[in-house]
């Protein structure tokens, strides 16, 4: 058994003048959770079909427990895959939709009948063999495709936006049943998704892709607060940026100053170089509002712009000379006072933590 | 082997496209072209073609064409500028066949709007009237029309037993009309059908809200929107309407002549295979310029007729 | 055009607007006038024929009494039958000739790209839109360049010719609504092209397959104009039988056998639309 279950090396895929995928590497690991995630045409949906073998890589090699792909047609590899739209055959029952892998296989019909109702089982949808498609709901949709895909005992499931067409409350459900079902099950699950909240909440590693190229690979803590570029700062939660040079560096902390205004300090993330321009990321819930100053080294004047209220947290929006900053401060007072609250047009200090902000280059 | 027709792309294709593309190719392409070269032969003695080449055929039918003013009052107003037999026959094939076409539409029009907003119940069953007549062989139909007002058929005879003289229903361009009407309604119905029933009402609301009049309405929203059907019905009522023979000899006797016919009759009658084939290539280029208008204003969504 | 208009909200139900002919009103009874009198108009005609095939006398002057003989007419002449027999022969053929060409065709054009692709769309709109009387004398006289002489070779291949674009242009149609996913899903699960195209594919193209083979099956049965150049003695279809007929002078006959073609239509119509309402659910 290799390293890894899935391994791109160098992966390139042009259509025409259009390089959906550009030069990616990545390798997945046995038993992992893994998310592609990205804004819509970044490529990841296109990796996940060359894995599948949909589509061949232009240049660079895809392994599957090891072994190159080259040019095997989707039949002869042992991985399965969830499709967006579910593909469920319409002519065929749910029984025979799950079965039909395993037909393909040469299974015997005994053989088959066991694993299949075990597959219904898993999926909790076991009085539904005789159905047909058309004739059940989208999230019964999306579990007899899960049960077709994993009845073939595959090496690596592959699954491409499969919540994407369930409503708010499914999707919730779902994503902690497939959580469950992957740890139960044991196998490498690889997931396409562009919703970020569904990729930090579900997997084990994720891969932020932007216009064809991984631009970081690491654990949801990791993406969130380590991002390494703007891009992946920007992408997963929210943030608030200040552009600056950079005017002091050590190994851990930097120093940015901004055109004449007040200088700031963060973490200093690689590529950061001293007397280049870089931007400082700090995350609105890592920021807080105070009356007076509290003298630590990241403490600004501020006037309030704005305020909005949404029940567990309050987020004010407030003007740091030109800039625009979110703060969002969770609301852990219960009170009717309406003081309590800033007020638009009120002044204020702003403060936050070195080792809680980032300073990413470029 | 199965690897191979894997890898070459090109060679799947070919093999999908070889069986239909020859056919065309040989039994449609190839036909047309030897005709057209025919035009360009003279005529033997029993009315094939042979050389020596020639624009004889062509000369023909643009031969007689005068400049002749006249005006004239019998049977409506007509102006005339200019003479000449083929193109008079060429004009009233295509002034013929472009008022069939405009009275089939004034016809089919209302007739699909009512389908379309009829509840679904009905619709189907307002659709399976319009599509029997639409299967049935136009033979079979222009021949009961044909049947129908014969001059010792029903009608005249009903006439004659109320006490009313007959009338000579047949024989003429009026009948001819009738004829390509008859014909042709289910040809029209169907395609505005498909389109009106896609059409979304709540477009004309909308319009409505902004300002505009019924008619305004229609004209700045309904109508481009359900050209691609409009279009369908006009070409698939056209072009059989100006190529037209079953009409022509059954309802019209032969005396009304139209383009269709008279090619016809240098196959058959008449023999001249060049002459006729020359009349062919000039009929076939005022169907393409037709062809080409519905392609530049509609945006062919012809497939989506049938 | 359209992008005049702007549109706020949600579509809740695509229901005729209310100035534009709402029932009850002036134009809508119109319109229902119109439709009845076009109706009667298409069908008259037809009814008046049945009803006349079963009239005893021979012309339409006068109703006789009831008589079935011109269907016994009809079923004894054997140059009918045998008529009827090549126009199902050629139909069968041309059926079976169009429908595999036809659709391997729309496979092409419709799941590739390829030079001459552009080409081969406008060439495939050209048999719909030439008039038959110019397609067919242009296949007499290819017929007689290459000294094919006439009979029901030359018919079925005519008949393939003029059949195809129209199976072709259903089989499009039918293609671009098809999921490819559903390909992809199956050999994913472990099936190749020929099992996928078998167990999947086919199945579920088989609706439209079915449709355009009515299609062309009926544009052969009826085929008058090009079957007339490009037929030989011995192999009259039918409606060339019957032009002939109707040219000799009164032919009661005729109207029995119109009758049963009609009969054979409503069948036909009836079918499709049983088809047509499987494939919707």
């Amino acid at each position: 058994m290799s390293e890894f279950a899935v391994e791109m090396r160098d992966v390139s895929k042009v259509f025409g003048d259009i390089v959906a995928v550009d030069h990616v590497s990545m390798g997945i690991r046995h038993n992992e959770f893994f998310a592609l995630l990205g804004p819509s045409g970044c490529g990841k949906t296109t990796s996940l079909r060359m894995i599948a073998g949909f589509e061949r890589p232009t240049s660079g090699e895809i392994y599957i427990d090891g072994r190159a792909m080259g040019s095997t047609p989707p039949f002869q590899r042992n991985v399965n895959t969830v499709f967006q739209s579910y593909a469920l055959f319409p002519h065929m029952t749910v029984e025979q939709n799950i079965s039909f892998g395993l037909e393909m296989k040469g299974v015997s019909k005994a053989e088959i009948a066991r694993r299949v109702s075990e597959a219904l089982e898993l999926v909790r949808l076991p009085h539904m063999a005789k159905r047909y498609p058309k004739q059940m709901s989208g999230g019964q949709q999306q579990r007899v495709a899960l049960a077709r895909a994993l009845v073939n005992r595959p090496k690596v499931l592959l699954l491409d936006e499969p919540l994407g067409a369930l409503d708010a409350k499914l999707r919730k459900e779902m994503q902690i049943e497939l959580k469950t079902l992957q740890r139960e099950v044991g196998i490498t699950f690889i997931f396409v998704t562009h919703d970020q909240e569904e990729a930090l909440s579900m997997s084990d590693r994720i891969a932020v892709f932007s216009k064809g190229k991984v631009l970081q690979i690491g654990t949801p803590l990791e993406i969130y607060e380590r991002p390494t570029t703007r891009f992946v700062a920007d992408f997963i939660g929210e943030t608030n940026f200040l552009t600056g040079k950079v005017t002091y560096l050590d190994g851990e902390f930097a120093q940015l100053a901004t055109n004449g205004g007040p200088t700031f300090w963060g973490r200093a993330m690689p590529g950061v170089r001293l007397g280049v321009e870089a931007t400082l990321s700090v995350r609105p819930e890592k920021l807080q509002l105070v009356e007076q100053p509290d003298g630590s080294p990241n403490c600004y004047e501020v006037t309030v712009h704005s305020i909005a209220y949404v029940g567990s947290d309050t987020r004010v929006v407030v003007m740091l000379g030109e800039n625009r900053v979110d703060v969002w401060e969770q609301n852990t007072v219960s009170t009717l006072d309406p003081n309590y609250f800033f007020k638009p047009g009120e002044r204020a200090w702003l403060t936050f933590k070195p080792e809680n902000a980032l300073v990413l280059a470029g | 082997m199965l690897q191979v027709l894997r890898e070459r792309r090109a060679l799947r294709i070919a093999g999908l496209m070889a069986p239909g593309g020859a056919w065309l190719f040989l039994f449609f392409l190839i036909p047309l072209l030897i005709m057209a070269g025919i035009s360009f032969l003279s005529r033997d003695r029993l009315g094939f073609p042979t050389f020596p080449l020639t624009l004889q055929n062509y000369w023909e039918i643009v031969r007689d064409i005068r400049f002749a003013p006249s005006i004239s009052l019998e049977g409506g107003l007509t102006i005339r500028l200019l003479e000449g037999l083929y193109l008079e026959l060429f004009w009233r094939s295509i002034w013929l066949s472009l008022l069939s076409t405009l009275v089939t539409l004034a016809i089919a029009f209302p007739v699909a709007l009512f389908m379309a907003r009829l509840p679904p119940r009905y619709r189907t069953l307002a659709l399976f009237l319009v599509m029997i007549p639409f299967w049935t062989n136009f033979l079979v139909r222009t021949y009961a029309l044909q049947f129908m007002l014969r001059s010792n058929g029903p009608i005249n005879t009903l006439l004659r037993t109320i006490g009313l003289e007959p009338i000579d229903l047949l024989f003429t361009p009026a009948a001819v009309m009738l004829g390509l009407v008859y014909g042709n309604l289910p040809f029209m119905i169907l395609p505005l059908y498909t389109s009106l029933e896609k059409f979304d009402w709540t477009m004309i609301e909308a319009a409505n809200d902004l300002g505009a009049d019924a008619l305004r309405a229609f004209h700045r929203v309904m109508l481009p929107l359900i050209s691609p059907g409009l279009l369908a019905g006009s070409i698939l009522t056209f072009v059989p309407a100006i190529g037209s023979y079953i009409t022509v000899e059954l309802m019209g006797g032969g005396r009304t002549n139209m383009i269709g016919y008279a090619i016809a009759q240098q196959f058959s009658a008449s023999a001249n295979w060049p002459f006729g084939s020359a009349m062919s290539l000039l009929m076939m280029i005022i169907v393409t310029f037709a062809a080409v208008l519905y392609f530049r204003s509609g945006r062919g969504e012809y497939r989506n007729v049938i | 055009m359209a992008s005049d208009v702007i549109l706020l909200g949600e579509r809740s139900e695509i229901k005729p607007p209310r100035r534009i002919a709402r029932r009850g009103s002036l134009s809508w009874f119109a319109l229902v006038t119109v439709t009845f009198f076009t109706f009667a108009f298409l069908y008259v005609p037809i009814a008046v024929l049945i009803a006349f095939s079963f009239n005893s006398a021979r012309t339409g002057a006068t109703w006789q009494s009831f008589s079935l003989q011109w269907y016994e007419r009809v079923f004894s002449n054997t140059r009918i039958l045998e008529a009827a027999a090549n126009s199902l022969i050629v139909a069968v053929l041309a059926t079976v000739g169009s429908v595999v060409i036809g659709t391997l065709m729309a496979m092409a054009m419709e799941r590739y790209q390829f030079r001459t692709k552009l080409a081969w769309d406008a060439i495939l709109y050209l048999p719909v839109i030439i008039p038959e009387i110019v397609m067919g004398i242009s296949l007499l006289i290819f017929f007689a360049t290459i000294s094919l002489s006439r009979g029901i070779v030359t018919l079925v291949i005519s008949h393939i010719a003029f059949c195809m674009p129209f199976v072709y242009l259903t089989m499009r149609a039918r293609l671009a609504d098809f999921d490819k996913s559903l390909e992809e899903a199956a050999q994913d699960l472990g099936a190749d092209e020929w099992t996928t195209f078998r167990r999947i594919t086919l199945p579920l193209l088989m609706p439209g397959i079915i449709s355009s083979a009515l299609l062309a099956f009926t544009l052969s049965l009826d085929d008058f104009v090009i079957s007339f150049f490009v037929t030989g003695v011995g192999s009259q279809t039918l409606p060339v039988y019957i032009w002939g007929q109707i040219r000799r002078g009164i032919t009661p006959e005729i109207n029995a056998i119109s009758t049963l073609m009609l009969l054979l239509s409503i069948v036909l119509v009836i079918v499709a639309q049983l088809i047509q309402r499987r494939q919707r659910t």
